[in-house]
């Protein structure tokens, strides 16, 4: 199957205008005829699902969670980029575009990418408008601060709350239409599988997390908005809950995944500490902006930071980015805190750390100036690790935060399986191979408020949909293969918990698909997985009943998921032979240790097909063209 | 250290549920209070026991899944702090706790520690939103918010809905949630025009959803991990009762044209 990615042509400033307006309308009267169900209520399904009830749709919305407004765009702390250019520096839709492309290490969409940056000015107007209680100046207009080292102001924020006060927006306007009966919303179900008749999606399976009821739903389209997949390390900053299911069920139904190997590792976490560890916690990257990060010159120093004298201190990111310094983009600054700590630098128990000390800064604003900017931040840090930031510098290592990979999806937004749509950071998205700060809010309310309802209004508009029941073999057929995985599950009994599974897998990925990658370490990965994923099958211990709340059935059913996830991650890691963005292979460096792209051969979109449980995934690629920002070496030197 | 844990384990909305002992050895005073339970539950399923059931997600205070009562405190001992932002560093060598789900009649619960807050949603289903359909906004700047203004709605909009304020109150009032979303909107000159009726639905619904009514004993800002003031109890009560004398029945709209 050839990938078409609908990518219109003609001046790249008119492609959305224009394909919006070729695109067929639904007549107002004849939406209601039409079913719609959204998986995911964070950003981008939260936005999708009340926005296509606005417009009359008949919608149908679920989450894992107890409620809509917990999905994890509430995390968000940092901000959310637009093109408004209030501060009068120089920023245009044109800039933020080509920040974003270059951002990404080109390896993004340009027309993609160039939407984004066109639609971000609706975003925040829109968000502005449902009482979303942005930063303020005292004159009352909106405040901006410069964000992960772009080069003018346009990130919007609220305080360091700035992804759940937007959720919140979307999430008060979907409550609206529950309330008005025009979406009906399931929390605590799980989506199980796609249902694929006729070549089109048009259901799923779910389970109901509390009553373990299996049910199936069907519909005339189905969007996934259900998030990334960086929990396949275990150890990540998203939440415990998020999964790559709904997604992986997808891909085994036939949408194609691009490039599972782009994840984000971002710089500002804080060090694990133990093998109880559950989740890392980020600290914001707007630290930077006033925190130098430094490690011991000498290795195997311990002496505490304090009685580490300034000479004998190396603050690498300043010596060796010196133009950008300590705000280089997140893979750069993220890799070079790692070859730290691989020359024996790192500090704290564990030796992997660096400091990212704030004495200078105080030094210079005064301790009240710092406390204003970060006081939240500091306290966070000092609730968790016991220790002041004001005293003592922090420590922070970098830990997996974003996945750039995902379904595969045209400019529409549609999967390679028709009537499957997929948004926000589910889909393979337009960061290329590394996202810049503040982008990813952006993107999720991009594709939910102002993408999607135009695109499935023309899906839906230009197809004819036979009436199909829960009798239909393909809604059976998947309803009884989610039942039986999960007796499956149950039946094992084994003596590991899934957890240590989880522990183990997550272990394989950040040692050998983590920060630096290699053809060995790879090839050795993609062979323990499957002993592990063999393992598990045989060996899991998982407790408990099918029909009542049980969480290690839940976990369990995600866990399996991540051990073919991992796999198929490290296939796409060990193909692409070259080093962009997120993915670094350290067989492609410049001989100062920097990424090197490959754009003759390697400009492409990776989008994987399944093709049965004991085949490897076939390769198909999506060439990616640059009219517009030609690409260059990115140097932050 | 050592903790002696009596956790109320409950297998369903109708069994009658009950505490149960349980000691834990190597605590570690870095580990997280849900990092401690998670260490409770491997060894529970080693042995064959089902695990404790509780709520939790992001586990950085933030997205309000987590919560229940540590020795009578909902939220623990720490001010401010979520439970999965508490560490152990919190306790001593040989404390006995004693945990609980929320507990009040709007918050059925589903399973041990784990609670139904969906009350919550349906309060602010009634009227906890400016009604702007996507698409329909003016510029961002074409709405000037006094600093002062802005900074107060956040703080109202920070809360997290987690609903340590209801476990709380000896009246399972539910007031300083409600209050928060209305003291949000109503500062903001977007909220203006649906403020009063705002109010009034949404305290309506708060009472059909079976919560106590607010008798200023502000156990709720106390537990509040958000800190969550009293005055947006205050607020609400003004725009209710504004919103109650000023009230008209809803015109006949016009058939157009």
């Amino acid at each position: 199957m050839a990938l078409n990615s609908r990518t219109p042509s003609g001046p790249i400033e008119s492609r959305w205008d224009n394909t919006k307006f070729e695109m067929k309308l639904v007549n107002p009267a004849n939406k209601r005829k039409y079913s719609v169900l959204v998986v995911g209520s964070g950003l981008a399904g939260g936005a999708a699902a009340a926005t296509l009830a606005e417009l009359g749709y008949n919608v149908k919305c679920f989450c894992y969670q107890d409620s809509p407004r917990r999905a994890h765009s509430i995390a968000a702390q940092g901000g959310i980029n637009a093109a408004k250019n209030y501060q009068n520096d120089g920023d245009s839709i044109y800039r933020l575009f080509y920040d974003t492309v270059k951002g990404g290490d080109f390896r993004a969409r340009e027309s993609n990418v160039y939407r984004l940056a066109q639609i971000s000015v609706n975003i925040i107007d829109q968000a502005v408008a449902q009482g979303v209680p942005f930063a303020r100046e005292y004159g009352g207009t909106l405040a901006n601060r410069s964000f992960g080292g772009a080069q003018v102001s346009r990130t919007f924020y609220a305080r360091g709350q700035t992804g759940q006060q937007l959720l919140l927006g979307a999430y008060q306007a979907l409550e609206r239409q529950i309330d008005a009966g025009r979406v009906k919303m399931f929390p605590r179900t799980e989506m199980l599988d796609l249902i694929v008749i006729d070549g089109k999606a048009r259901g799923i399976v779910t389970r109901n997390l509390v009553t373990g009821q299996t049910d199936v739903h069907l519909a005339d389209a189905v969007i996934l908005a259900t998030g990334g997949y960086g929990n396949v390390f275990y150890l990540s900053t998203n939440a415990k809950g998020c999964n790559v299911t709904a997604s992986w069920r997808a891909y085994k139904r036939g949408a194609f995944f691009g490039n599972p190997c782009f994840t984000q590792i971002h710089p500002t976490c804080i060090p694990v500490s133990g093998d109880y560890q559950s989740k890392l916690t980020l600290m914001s990257e707007s630290l930077r902006n006033d925190g130098r990060i430094w490690v011991p010159v000498k290795a195997g120093d311990t002496r505490p930071p304090q009685q580490i004298p300034d000479s004998e201190r190396d603050y690498f990111l300043e010596r060796i980015y010196p133009s950008f310094g300590n705000l280089v983009p997140r893979d750069v600054a993220s890799r070079a805190a790692k070859r730290m700590c691989d020359e024996g630098r790192g500090v704290g128990p564990s030796g992997l750390g660096v400091y990212l000390d704030f004495a200078a800064s105080i030094e210079r604003l005064g301790k009240q100036a710092i406390s204003e900017r970060y006081g939240n931040l500091f306290e966070m840090y000092e609730r968790i690790t016991g220790e002041s930031p004001y005293e003592t510098p922090m420590r922070i290592f970098p830990a997996v935060h974003y996945t750039m990979g995902g379904l595969w999806v045209d400019y529409h937004l549609m999967s390679t399986v028709p009537g499957l749509f997929v948004l926000g950071e589910a889909n393979f998205s337009d960061h290329g191979a590394n996202r810049l700060g503040a982008s990813a809010l952006m993107q999720g309310l991009a594709d939910g408020y102002f993408v999607i309802p135009f695109t499935i209004g023309n899906y839906l508009a230009s197809n004819k949909f036979e009436k199909v029941s829960e009798d239909h073999p393909e809604a059976k057929a998947a309803k009884a293969q989610v039942t039986g995985r999960v007796e499956k599950l149950l039946s094992i009994k084994g003596k590991r918990t899934v957890d240590s599974f989880h522990r183990e897998l997550g272990k394989i990925m950040w040692e050998n698909c983590g920060m630096a990658r290699n053809e060995k370490g790879l090839k050795d990965a993609i062979t323990r997985i499957k002993a592990l994923r063999e393992e598990f099958w045989k060996n899991v211990n998982v407790l408990g009943e099918s029909n009542d709340l049980n969480q290690s059935l839940e976990k369990a059913g995600r866990v399996a998921d991540f051990l073919e996830l991992g796999e198929l991650m490290c296939a796409d890691a060990l193909d692409r032979k070259e080093s962009c963005g997120g993915h670094f292979r350290e067989e492609y460096q410049t001989p100062e240790g920097e990424a090197m792209r490959d754009d003759e051969n390697c400009a492409y979109a990776a989008a994987w097909e399944y093709t049965g449980d004991d085949k490897p995934a076939a390769l198909h690629k999506e060439p990616l063209t640059f009219e517009y920002v030609h690409p260059s070496q990115r140097s932050y030197k | 250290m050592r903790l002696t844990l009596n956790i109320w384990r409950q297998k369903s909305p109708t069994d009658q549920g009950a505490m149960v002992r349980y000691s834990l050895d190597n605590v570690s005073e870095h580990m997280s209070f849900l990092e401690m339970l998670d260490v409770l539950n491997e060894q529970l399923i080693t042995k064959g026991e089902e695990p404790v059931a509780f709520d939790h997600d992001c586990r950085e205070g933030i997205c309000g899944m987590c919560g229940f009562v540590i020795n009578g405190v909902a939220h623990g001992p720490r001010r401010g702090t979520t439970v999965c932002q508490l560490h152990m560093r919190s306790f001593h060598d040989n404390e006995e706790l004693f945990l609980e789900p929320w507990r009040a009649a709007a918050f059925p619960v589903v399973k041990d520690l784990v609670v139904n807050r969906s009350a919550f949603d349906r309060i602010i289903g009634a009227g906890g939103y400016v009604s702007v359909p996507t698409g329909s906004a003016t510029d961002g700047n074409s709405i000037l918010i006094p600093k002062a203004e802005s900074d107060m709605a956040m703080s109202a909009a920070a809360c997290i809905g987690c609903g340590a304020c209801v476990a709380a109150c000896p009246n399972a009032s539910a007031s300083l949630f409600t209050g928060a979303k209305i003291s949000h909107l109503g500062l903001l000159p977007q909220g203006q025009p649906e403020r009063h009726a705002r109010a009034l639905n949404m305290v309506a619904q708060a009472a059909v959803e079976g919560f106590g009514n607010c008798t200023n004993i502000g156990e709720c800002e106390a537990v509040c991990p958000k800190g969550i003031q009293l005055e947006n109890i205050a607020r609400m009560n003004r725009d209710y009762l504004v919103g109650a004398i000023t009230y008209r029945e809803p015109q006949a709209e016009a058939g157009a044209g």
